[in-house]
């Protein structure tokens, strides 16, 4: 029976692939992300991509259908600070680790991938940790639970790298022998300005190269590259994101001025829980803000952290994202977007767009991912209620046009698997079979 | 105190309210639809269809809005913790594994920005527990933790707030988990069986002996032994006025605790017990409680469903296990009514939810008959809401604490009004 069971869930996932280039999701309410909410529409799915949404959407006979009869449509939820998926996440022991990357230690088992798809996610920015002033570089990836941890890649997305301000990258090695500058928000500044003081040069020394190169000079060295400046060098070229942690109004805004000054931009601000204190600051220097909805209290720089921070830095024009920096906050970043109705009085497409186009433009893929409109790829979540309610169950949710979360299709393994595991230790206890 | 400061206290604790026009969920029948709540006193004096305005209450006009029991924290940590990395702020866990004789309430700061912050979302009076209740407690902890305090979120100083300084004895059941966490290297470390379990017998025999001495020493006092002050406590649960709260995880550890409370005849209640679904059947044979802690939380392993921490509360509701949910926080306290609305979401009924925030706890720390619904008579700890309670969205608009009508100020809203005008 058990077997049976399986050769047909098989003989189902076989027949979904062979007939996964024309999907339609029909019936639903479908929350475009693009400021439109369309009643009992059809989103229309070819190898992947969006290619057709609205009520008048003729649906090719040959397409797998799926129902959203009574559900909710949206775009798949995107976290911009995640640290799944990832075998280690600090290189503690220097102050500077821009030579790692996430990239290298990509983990395409683990099964947070799963559970957050569980809550509608699609897309992660899996970034190092917070121990150092200047981290490594993170991974962008899309949930293909079951592909290996190149095919997690979110092709294409441009690279970011970890930077972190405050308690953290300053107590990251305590007292003792393990001891490692910086020690205070002085340093940390310090150990910044040093290092791209240094990838100037570096940039200077490599640029002086290529030039005289260029000009047919005979008998040039290259200079010795170096792995720990390179990213730096991206960074100053535009080339690659600085995702900064950081929480006081007062190392936000010391964060922005050391970057001006070595001549780079912030992409994105994280947690950045004071951010509200600084928002005109942030807005100015063009950086967005990536926080969490509520969490305070649990260490001092966290003190003055306040629900209404996302609501009151949105009003105050700064581009703004709810993270979720576990991978249990992930599985309900609809319900810590809605928190922002309540503290601070957010209508409901800004709250959507904190977890959908606003996080994806802070990471340069909201030509790809965010929101539902044609051309982009087919990253949907469907809900059976509206997303931004508690009641609210994620029922499906696709990556590429493809199904990789199907409630009803894991309450049937799950069923299979708890009786195999019954026969398993049937068998067991009674010996030799 | 000068006359003025006396008519004036006593113009205050005459203050009359009816909140009227609203939608009245009492938990004690169907909700009334359009209603009447009469408050006089601190006391709930009238509610009904058609009850009469007092003449000089304070109208309260809440056509459109409705009326619930205020909601009880049924474990937190409130008024224990400040800000959870600077150790000088916490009073949550006293050095040493016996200590039935501490009481939360000796160390609940009246000051707490925490305070405020929860009953912002509607949370009016809570139990203040002594313990570690952190996921990473793992093999380490265990001990008579002290006695748990139920408190108003309101009042000039603890005197105030408290409803009763003594609800329940905190008791972390030692666990016989050999994987647990090293903080001083941030690695995972796995401990061998025969030691972890080689300890966790020595401190059950302790445990028994405690309370054996207990029982002991509640015949000698009354014989005129002298006072020992942690046996005075414990014998409070000997004699089963007081409920043993059983923090406890693991299957294997939930019914040593079980067996080990029912052997001993005594009142237990399960605290936190992430996998209590498998001991559903004797926790309802044994009539034992749960109170749960967050539902948003990761299963316990990686091949449990993904959704188990969520339809946890389903499950032992449906199997007949009387649950309550609580925050076992302080900062978060206020998510308690988000928390139910994740367990209603995976099938507990919604007013099984609600009331597991209300009124099971009330019965569970022996309260009921002045907290937990909306009955003539009761304390008047209410919340008026423009919606569902558990719903993230919905606003509360006004707060009743022991029949005042409380702020809903709080440092969060202080600063946002603060920075909001800033140019």
């Amino acid at each position: 029976m058990i077997r049976v069971t399986w050769i047909l869930l098989l003989l189902v996932s076989l027949h979904r692939a062979a007939s996964a280039e024309t999907v339609a999701i029909r019936g639903g309410t479908i929350l475009t992300g693009a400021g439109e909410t369309i009643e009992n529409g059809v989103v229309l799915i070819r190898d992947g991509k969006i290619a057709a949404v609205g009520t008048n959407v003729s649906v090719p006979a040959d397409a797998e259908l799926i129902d959203a009869s009574g559900q909710f449509v949206m775009p798949g939820i995107i976290d911009a600070h995640s640290h799944i998926a990832a075998e280690s996440i600090n290189e503690g022991s220097v102050a500077v680790s821009s030579m790692t990357g996430i990239e290298d230690v990509l983990d395409p088992t683990d099964v947070d991938i799963y559970r957050e798809l569980a809550g509608g996610v699609t897309t992660s920015n899996v970034l190092h940790g917070s121990a150092n002033p200047i981290g490594g570089k993170n991974a962008v990836i899309k949930h293909r639970w079951g592909k290996d941890a190149k095919g997690l890649l979110f092709e294409g997305a441009l690279p970011g790298i970890k930077f972190a301000m405050g308690e953290n990258p300053k107590r990251s090695r305590g007292q003792g022998p393990a001891a490692r500058y910086p020690e205070t928000r002085m340093g940390v500044i310090d150990v910044i300005r040093q290092a791209f003081t240094e990838a100037r040069a570096y940039q200077k020394e490599w640029k002086e190269y290529e030039e005289k190169k260029r000009g047919g000079a005979k008998g040039l060295s290259a200079p010795r590259r170096d792995l720990e400046l390179e990213p730096l060098v991206e960074i100053l070229e535009g080339k690659r994101l600085v995702h900064a942690h950081c929480y006081r109004a007062d190392e936000i805004l010391q964060l922005l001025r050391v970057a001006e000054e070595m001549g780079f931009r912030i992409a994105t601000l994280q947690h950045v829980l004071e951010g509200y204190k600084v928002a005109k600051e942030i807005r100015e220097h063009g950086a967005g803000a990536s926080t969490f909805s509520d969490w305070w209290a649990y260490k001092i720089e966290a003190y003055d952290a306040i629900p209404y921070n996302a609501a009151l830095m949105v009003e105050k024009g700064v581009l703004v994202s709810i993270n979720s920096d576990s991978a249990e906050e992930a599985r309900h970043l609809n319900q810590e977007a809605a928190k922002t109705m309540k503290w601070g009085g957010l209508t409901e497409d800004q709250a959507l767009a904190l977890i959908t186009i606003n996080p994806a433009t802070q990471l340069r893929i909201d030509d790809r991912v965010g929101s539902i409109e044609v051309g982009k790829d087919a990253d949907i979540a469907i809900f059976d209620k509206h997303p931004l309610s508690v009641y609210a169950v994620a029922q499906k949710t696709l990556v590429d046009g493809e199904v990789y979360f199907d409630r009803g299709l894991d309450l049937v393994r799950r069923a299979e698997t708890e009786a195999r595991r019954k026969e398993l230790l049937e068998r067991a206890k009674g010996g030799s079979r | 105190m000068t006359g003025m400061a006396l008519l004036l206290l006593a113009l205050v604790s005459d203050e009359v309210y009816a909140i009227r026009g609203a939608r009245i969920v009492t938990l004690a029948g169907e909700p009334i639809e359009k209603g009447v709540v009469v408050i006089r006193d601190g006391r709930i004096s009238e509610v009904g269809p058609d009850v009469a305005v007092p003449e000089g209450a304070e109208v309260i006009e809440a056509e459109g809005l409705e009326v619930y029991p205020g909601i009880m924290d049924a474990i937190s940590q409130l008024g224990l913790t400040e800000v959870g990395a600077v150790p000088v702020t916490n009073d949550t866990v006293e050095l040493g594994d016996f200590n039935p004789q501490i009481r939360a309430a000796t160390a609940v700061h009246p000051a707490s920005e925490h305070i405020p912050v929860a009953r912002a979302n509607g949370i009016t009076h809570a139990v203040a527990a002594p313990g570690s209740f952190s996921d990473f407690g793992g093999a380490g902890g265990f001990g008579i933790q002290g006695q748990a305090s139920l408190v108003n979120l309101d009042g000039w100083t603890v005197e105030e707030m408290a409803i009763s300084p003594s609800v329940g004895m905190v008791l972390r059941w030692p666990s016989l988990e050999t994987r647990t966490f090293d903080f001083s290297t941030f690695e995972p470390k796995t401990l061998k069986f025969e030691e972890v379990k080689k300890k966790y017998d020595e401190r059950v025999q302790m445990l028994g002996d405690w309370i054996e001495d207990a029982r002991r020493y509640d015949r000698a006092a009354a014989a005129g032994a002298e006072p020992d002050l942690k046996l005075e406590a414990l014998a409070r649960v000997v004699r089963k006025e007081l409920p043993l709260l059983v923090v406890a995880d693991d299957e294997r550890d939930i019914r040593a605790a079980v067996e080990f409370a029912s052997a001993r005849d005594l009142r237990m209640a399960l605290l936190s017990g992430r996998d209590s679904w498998k001991v559903k059947d004797l926790l309802r044979e044994k009539g034992i409680p749960v109170i749960l802690g967050p539902t948003l939380a990761l299963p316990a392993t990686e091949d449990t469903p993904y959704d188990k921490p969520l339809t946890t509360a389903s499950e032992l509701q449906a199997a007949g296990v009387r649950v309550i949910f609580a925050s076992f926080s302080s900062a978060n306290s206020r998510l308690l009514p988000h928390e139910v609305g994740n367990a209603v979401a995976y099938g507990l009924p919604w007013e099984e939810g609600l009331k597991s925030i209300t009124l099971y706890p009330a019965e569970l720390f022996g309260v009921a008959d002045s907290l937990g619904s909306i009955e003539e008579g009761k304390t008047a700890n209410l919340v008026v809401t423009d919606g569902d309670p558990l719903e993230i969205k919905t606003e509360i608009r006004y707060l009743f604490i022991d029949g005042k009508l409380v702020s809903l100020e709080n440092k969060h809203r202080d600063l946002y009004e603060k920075y909001r005008a800033r140019p």
